[in-house]
């Protein structure tokens, strides 16, 4: 009687969602392997100072990491306890410093060579002649854009 | 004995338990983003002619090894220095070429003539600490970006925002190239107005 029957066996068949899985996965590891956790396991002391006039730092790839501080305390009885400069795993003495600014230069794109950011990552109980050292050492190697990293925060948490 | 078929398992949910997954690692993975002072240190190859600059275009700040801060060579607190060194920067005492017409500062003739021969001149001590160093650069970059905001509010009222959220706003990769386009002669504008000329020397070995 109805003029809107259903046609038989002419409907297509229901898409198969078998591959759906798949590629759920396959966006899952893609982004699980992107996330990049790139932050070298510290061995110094880093309780960065507080400063609210600050920029970000965006793009990773264009940022080489120095860290600086006192070696925390499972180091201490090997390094010490005065302030260490650490460079990618290990610690390193200031002149150091420049040859690990060319190789880390050297490993990054030829178009972000010139653009790239130095992050000081310092302690903030660190005394200033450390990183003066630190600074001649990269104004030698040329790489003048630093950025010294600090936590948001009202300046005056600094000062007791 | 007769043989079972084992029942297809239902794999029609495989797909809601990775959407899950992969939501989780969406939403957990946070690419912090570190943020701080940015600088730029002076080149090593030693200028052949140095520019003379006049004394009273130079503000000195001198963290010292105890943590003191001499400015123009007094003892100063920390909390004073952000107006002092705008009152420095704002003065406009030049005439002539050097006026600047947009300064609000005092036009003493014994402080600097115009914010773009003005100098921050920001020395330490070996001894002096890193956070109490920062507390004064932080404070230093205000005094710039306080200024920079006036100027920046006075000239584009319309744009409903301060400078530091407008470079903020340039920085960011989300902004869409049309308002970058738009943003930048405006923030170079008012960079040049109150340009940073922060110098950090090296420091005096022998004190």
């Amino acid at each position: 009687m109805s003029k809107f029957k259903k046609k038989k066996g002419g409907d297509l068949p229901a898409i198969s969602t078998a591959s759906l899985p798949d590629i759920v996965f396959m966006l899952l590891f893609f982004f699980m392997v992107a996330t990049v956790m790139r932050d070298s396991t510290l061995m110094v002391v880093n309780k960065l100072p507080a400063a609210d006039q600050i920029q970000k730092l965006d793009k990773k790839d264009r940022v080489m990491y120095i860290y600086a501080g006192k070696p925390s305390s499972r180091y201490q009885d090997k390094y010490g306890t005065s302030a260490r400069i650490q460079l990618n795993d290990k610690f390193a003495s200031v002149d150091e410093v420049g040859a690990f600014i060319l190789a880390e230069r050297a490993s990054k794109r030829q178009e972000l060579q010139n653009v790239l950011t130095t992050a000081l990552k310092v302690d903030s109980e660190t005394k200033m002649g450390l990183i003066q050292d630190i600074k001649q050492e990269l104004r030698k190697v040329q790489a003048l854009k630093i950025n010294y990293t600090t936590r948001v925060g009202d300046y005056t948490q600094n000062l007791n | 004995m007769a043989k079972r078929a084992a029942p297809e398992v239902n794999a029609g949910s495989m797909a809601d338990i990775a959407f899950l997954l992969l939501i989780f690692f969406l939403v957990t993975t946070t690419i912090e983003t570190d943020s701080g002072l940015n600088r730029k240190l002076p080149p090593m190859e030693d200028q052949v002619d140095p520019p003379i600059i006049r004394e009273k275009n130079i503000f000195t700040v001198l963290v010292s090894k105890n943590d003191q801060l001499l400015v123009e060579e007094e003892l100063v607190d920390i909390a004073d220095l952000r107006s002092l060194a705008i009152s420095f920067l704002d003065n406009g005492g030049g005439v002539g070429d050097e006026a600047c017409d947009y300064c609000q500062g005092e036009r003493d003739e014994t402080s600097s003539d115009n914010p773009d021969k003005a100098i921050i001149s920001l020395k330490n001590d070996r001894e002096t600490s890193y956070k109490v160093y920062i507390a004064v650069q932080n404070e230093l970059v205000a005094a710039y970006n306080d200024l920079r905001n006036r100027e920046f509010e006075r000239l584009y009222p319309n744009l409903g925002i301060n400078f530091v959220e407008a470079q903020k706003q340039y920085d960011d990769p989300r902004t869409s190239a049309d308002t970058a386009e738009d943003l930048k002669p405006k923030l170079d504008q008012v960079k040049s107005m109150y340009p940073q000329k922060l110098s950090e020397a090296e420091s005096n070995k022998l004190n």
